[in-house]
């Protein structure tokens, strides 16, 4: 699944980001393999997506979360 | 001895401007880094007889110059102009902030690792050992909460006492270093080799987090409750929109407006009269008088009219600002921006642009892509500023008594359509290599610093002043030759003047558009030097004596005019002038501020012909096409 598909509250691991434009800098922010993430919302209209990575909050937009790939964690 | 200097780096949100100014006070130099127009603040203190001089350097996440910020950070590294670089870090988001220290170590930058924040932490059930921290880094480290006084004098303490040379890297960070090394000697591909030394630097700041720190879950915080009322769910979006309501109102009729009013009253009045008095007992001669008065004190005075109204909108932004929300208004507007090829952090420059395009233009500093900001300041000069607000409403009462509240609506919409039009236009052709994207951090919410926000009222404010001033200040010198001399000299007849002479060169361009007159011609140059000059001007050159651009005013005004006017306009070539107005070049105050937010001469000419050749074009079909329907 990608980070896209993740409902909000649920915590997922990361394992990969495909290659893009946007790839270094989402890895500079924290999202690099294993990291834990946990989705707490989108915004209103559906896009863009808020994610909690690394004791902080980031919101990107879903084209780019489908980028990446991650697995669930229980 | 010599001045100690020092280097504030961080990433942003973490309260590093803060702790500047709460240093600083209002003892800063503000200007421009070199080429680009990114703020370079410096600062200056004395701390027991002792001289400090303070850089900010741009808020960024990374080091590895992509950005104007980062490349501006790198090099003023490398440069190595300071005698102590301090890391401000947010002690509640040590992790994230934490690659931005390992970056510097990388580059062999001895820093000062300032865990700011220390009291949020603590709320959020993070505990750092400082000491273990301070091990791990081999670098020293310092706990600060933010504003409070005795922070800033720990600060300044450790800052005249700490001797940078006695540290050196742990091992742990020195065999990191090796590690990095190994990896570039490796021969891999450049995006590869980033990438896994980003992998690399994380590993690192886990072991180190893993040494110093300790998390205790406590629940959701503070900003996540609030978060889901405002950045979530179907109450956002509306109250988004009351609270742009709400500081519009503030701004534009309680205080602003009222205080725009009474200070342009009393320029126009007591200024004025006090000026004429003196100049008339001092026996200078008429046409100085008239200069002065007619020309500069016209001019500059309604320049200086807007500060409040400037000052009023950049106290609740920047108030905002520190607050967190703006994050999430770009968060909440983003998929609609998008749609115009903006991004959601373009959406509070532009609401301004409906009061005053001048605020709107400076906002557009906000936006992270070069892109973003440029489309942003090209397309606002398109939206109804407070000052068109008057062309629109009188001659819409005037040629539309029964519609004339929809027509004014009508052309707000025209705005809108065209500057959103214009945004895609400009991002397919000129700015198409550039991408825009979206990635944003969304701080906690905090209580801004009440210094830094009024700190950065003022640089905003007075920037304005200063900088338009001068640009308005020629203006009205030039404008007022214009319109008080022809070739012969002096003339009494505006009539006769040069500017009526331009007038009737300008309405060649507008045979077209049904209002061809030299009094139109004279309106649109006028217009340019101010949008409230195009109804005072009209007033003038058809002999309406004290014209009002008050719009409660305007029925009285409209009948008045409307028997000296009806002449040269029928209701089609008044809705087209109306529609050139609403679109066509923005004022001089306004070319002035893109001048100096763009930098570049390039852009202010290009924003005052393409707007000029889309006004002229928008405005063309609607009196043809108007025209071939049947429309007079």
């Amino acid at each position: 699944m990608t980070l896209r598909d993740g409902k909000s509250g649920m915590v997922v691991q990361i394992d990969s980001i495909r290659d893009s434009g946007l790839k270094e800098r989402l890895m500079t922010m924290g999202l690099i393999r294993g990291a834990k993430v946990r989705i707490l919302r989108s915004a209103p209209l559906g896009d863009p997506m808020a994610i909690s990575v690394r004791s902080y909050n980031l919101a990107l937009r879903l084209a780019d979360a489908e980028q990446v790939s991650v697995s669930p964690v229980l | 001895m010599a001045t100690l200097s020092i280097a504030l780096i961080g990433n942003p949100n973490t309260g590093k401007s803060t702790i500047f100014n709460e240093l600083t006070g209002a003892r800063q130099k503000i200007g421009n880094w070199p080429g680009v127009t990114i703020d370079k603040k410096v600062g200056y203190l004395k701390y027991k007889e002792r001289a400090i001089s303070i850089v900010d350097l741009p808020g960024t996440y990374s080091i590895n110059a992509r950005s104007p910020e980062e490349k501006i950070v790198v090099q003023y590294l490398m440069d190595a102009h300071s005698d102590l670089v301090v890391d401000v870090v947010d002690a509640s988001n040590l992790e994230r902030n934490l690659f931005l220290t390992v970056q510097l170590l990388e580059m062999a930058v001895p820093v000062l690792v300032d865990l700011n924040m220390m009291d949020e932490a603590s709320r959020r059930g993070i505990n750092i050992n400082t000491y273990e921290l301070e091990k791990a880094l081999g670098m020293p480290v310092v706990e600060t909460v933010g504003r409070s006084s005795k922070s800033t004098r720990k600060l300044l303490d450790v800052f005249t006492s700490t001797v940078m040379k006695d540290y050196e890297p742990s091992a742990l960070v020195a065999e990191h270093m090796q590690a990095v090394k190994a990896l570039q000697n490796s021969g891999l591909e450049e995006a590869k080799l980033e990438e896994e030394i980003i992998i690399l630097r994380y590993a690192l700041v886990d072991k180190l987090m893993a040494q110093a720190v300790t998390v205790n879950s406590v629940g959701p915080t503070f900003s996540e409750k609030l978060d889901r009322i405002l950045a979530n769910g179907f109450l956002a979006l509306p109250l988004l929109l009351l609270l742009l309501y709400a500081i519009f109102e503030i701004t534009f009729t309680w205080f602003g407006k009222p205080l725009q009013e009474a200070l342009s009253d009393f320029i126009n009045g007591d200024v004025t009269d006090w000026a004429k008095a003196s100049l008339e007992t001092l026996d200078v001669a008429p046409w100085l008088q008239s200069l002065v008065t007619d020309g500069i004190i016209n001019g500059v005075g309604s320049v200086i009219s807007f500060v409040p109204l400037i000052f009023t909108l950049f106290f609740f932004l920047s108030f905002l600002d520190g607050t967190g929300y703006m994050a999430r208004v770009a968060f909440i507007m983003d998929p609609i921006m998008r749609r115009a090829g903006l991004s959601g952090k373009g959406i509070m420059p532009l609401i301004m642009g409906f009061g005053c395009g001048v605020p709107a233009i400076m906002g557009a500093r906000a936006l992270d892509s070069e892109k973003d900001r440029m489309i942003s300041i090209l397309i606002t000069p398109f939206l109804t500023c407070g000052a068109k607000l008057p062309i629109m409403a009188l001659f819409a009462a005037m040629f539309f008594p029964d519609n004339a509240a929809n027509v004014v609506f009508c052309m707000y919409v025209a705005g809108v359509l065209m500057a959103i039009l214009m945004a895609k236009v400009l991002n397919v052709s000129t700015f198409k290599d550039k991408e825009s994207t979206f990635l944003l951090e969304l701080p906690p919410y905090r209580m801004p610093d009440m210094k830094t926000v009024l700190l950065e009222t003022w640089e905003k404010g007075k920037g304005y002043l200063v900088k338009a001033g001068t640009i308005i200040f020629a203006m009205s010198v030039l404008i007022w030759f214009l319109s008080n001399y022809n070739f012969d000299g002096p003339t009494e007849e505006m009539s006769e003047s040069f500017l009526a002479a331009i007038g009737s060169a300008m309405s060649a361009l507008f045979v077209f558009h049904g209002f061809d007159t030299w009094e139109s011609g004279a309106a649109i140059v006028t217009g340019i030097l101010a949008k409230e000059s195009v109804v005072s001007t009209m007033g003038i050159l058809y002999g309406v004596a004290d014209i009002s651009t008050e719009t409660e005013n305007v029925m009285d005004t409209a009948a008045q005019l409307a028997n000296s006017m009806g002449a040269s306009f029928t209701t089609l070539s008044a809705l087209a002038f109306m529609v050139f107005t609403q679109l066509y070049t923005p004022c001089v105050t306004a070319l002035g501020t893109i001048k100096k937010e763009t930098g570049k001469w390039k852009w202010t000419f290009f924003a005052a012909l393409y707007t000029f050749a889309a006004a002229w074009i928008v405005s063309l079909l609607v009196y043809q096409v108007g025209r071939l329907l049947g429309f007079e």
